[in-house]
């Protein structure tokens, strides 16, 4: 296997591989987050991916949809994400057909967190899961990359969310209108991809509520105060 | 049963020509003479109760459990071949344990049911197995508060779910009868086993809707205790010990888990169900004596 140059020697020989990557294997450095809202719960990303430095695409979807109603937003390898993504959703359309009703982002969270641990020492996958179901409203967790799993009011990841701490602690608000929690995740995103060199392109959301899914669309053409779409 | 006899019987898996499969009949007569096993649901919770018949004297009383608990919200407990139906719950756990280890969340009632029920119609399948025999009651009572992740740490924020849809009742306690040929549906009161007529005819007679004027938990306990003692003929049969288990919600007495009755709700009701039926016994015998 050919690792990349970012990891280190250490003093008897064994390659240390800081960011677990394989030279060239695409990575989402990214700015994702998801937060809970008077009647239901948003999730936003930015749209860059990158191979080291070269940007691979510059308007990816990070949000992906894993049941009518249940969401994740990815972050760390894009394949490993995405082949995670894949099997739960299997997962979530098996459980509807075979139970007869619909799955819950709490059986979401379960089978994420069941692949990301079982196979950890393999995976390099942040991942936040995002729905929205009648009985529970809108829940977020949070998946880190050792496989735990975390029930959150909102939660932020990838590189980006390091430079937006501060700001999401100062300015998050239980039970906001869906207008302010938009205008939350927003100007959240903008601070991220402002300082964050691995973060940029456009602002994606998808609003999960009792009438479904609604996306958006924000182009830094306009400064991301348009919704396009 | 006229083809008996004409080889159609001999095994699982062939029809008569009339369309019957006679090894699922005859498991359901091994079932007919077993000790009554009930089940009552309520607006409160679930009642299970069973006739066990005392074949030795030199059994110990209150040892050798026949009700089963599944998970710590689901109770089971049959009639018919009590090998049968050790087996039948064993596969029961499993099925409820892989639940919670895929999705970390408890079996619901009717989930477990449907695993038992495919389970049970596997065996009318195939050449080299035989049915049940038995026939099982499985109550439950499902949450209705909002369970945290197996696993997580913590349990988790209480502020930030919005958008809950108000006036939607999730859980509760819930009733299944599964019988040998792996039929099986959801009841208010089930009876099984040798003295089933005469228990459904007294269940029957019950408020089992629900409703704010229902049976209570403990209602039911006494009324599951009268019902095994009306069910059994004092006559014919051996001797029995009754044993019961019940399961509330979270607010109840046993916090939403499957448990025996407590031995002095158990003793009071055995007493009250005794009274009961010697009040009956004499009623009968003044109208005999007033017909003289």
């Amino acid at each position: 296997m050919e690792f990349g140059n970012s990891g280190s020697l250490s003093e008897d020989g064994i390659h240390l591989d800081m960011d677990r990557l394989k030279k060239g294997e695409v990575n989402l450095g990214t700015s994702i987050m998801a937060v809970t809202f008077k009647d239901g719960v948003i999730l936003g990303a930015d749209s860059r991916t990158t191979t080291g430095a070269y940007i691979a695409n510059r308007v990816t979807d990070k949000l992906t949809q894993v049941h009518d109603t249940i969401w994740c937003c990815r972050s760390g390898s894009a394949a490993d994400t995405q082949a995670v993504a894949d099997i739960v959703q299997y997962q979530l359309g098996l459980f509807h057909m075979m139970n007869g009703k619909l799955p819950t982002t709490q059986t979401a969270a379960a089978i994420f967190q069941e692949v990301c641990y079982a196979n950890k020492d393999r995976l390099s996958a942040g991942l936040i899961i995002a729905g929205w179901d009648e009985r529970h409203g809108g829940q977020v967790y949070s998946i880190p990359l050792g496989g735990s799993l975390h029930k959150q009011s909102y939660a932020i990841g990838g590189s980006g969310s390091t430079y937006i701490y501060g700001y999401c602690d100062a300015n998050w608000k239980e039970g906001m209108e869906e207008a302010d929690a938009v205008n939350f995740v927003k100007e959240s995103l903008k601070e991220a991809i402002r300082w964050d060199g691995s973060s940029g392109g456009v602002i994606r959301m998808v609003v999960l509520t009792a009438k479904g899914a609604d996306r958006h669309l924000y182009l830094p053409d306009t400064d991301y105060k348009v919704r396009h779409q | 049963m006229t083809s008996i006899g004409t080889g159609y019987d001999l095994a699982n898996s062939i029809f008569s020509p009339d369309g019957r499969n006679f090894q699922v009949e005859y498991a359901m007569k091994a079932v007919e003479n077993g000790g009554t096993s009930i089940g009552i649901r309520c607006k409160e919770g679930v009642v299970l109760a069973v006739e066990k018949v005392i074949t030795s004297k030199l059994l110990k009383h209150g040892a050798n459990k026949r009700i089963a608990t599944v998970d710590r919200h689901l109770g089971v407990v049959y009639s018919g071949m009590v090998p049968d139906g050790r087996h039948f719950v064993e596969r029961a756990r499993d099925e409820a344990r892989d639940w919670r280890d895929a999705f970390k969340t408890p079996i619901s009632t009717a989930d477990l049911a449907k695993r038992m029920g495919g389970y049970m119609q596997a065996y009318t399948l195939y050449q080299s197995v035989r049915p049940f025999g038995i026939t099982a009651i499985v109550g439950g009572y499902d949450s209705e508060l909002e369970s945290p992740v197996d696993g997580e740490v913590g349990s988790g924020p209480s502020c930030g779910a919005g958008g809950k849809v108000a006036g939607k009742k999730h859980g509760g306690p819930f009733l299944y009868m599964i019988e040998p040929s792996g039929l099986y549906w959801g009841y208010y009161g089930a009876a099984t086993g040798k003295g089933r007529q005469a228990a459904k005819a007294e269940l029957e007679k019950l408020d089992l809707s629900g409703d704010e004027n229902g049976l209570t938990l403990e209602q039911a306990v006494k009324e599951a205790a009268r019902i095994i003692h009306v069910a059994h003929d004092d006559n014919k049969d051996k001797e029995f010990e009754l044993e019961m288990s019940w399961i509330s919600g979270h607010d109840g007495p046993t916090k939403g888990l499957h448990q025996e009755v407590p031995k002095a709700l158990r003793e009071e009701a055995e007493r009250l169900a005794k009274k009961i039926l010697e009040g009956e016994e004499d009623e009968e015998e003044e109208k005999d004596k007033m017909e003289e």
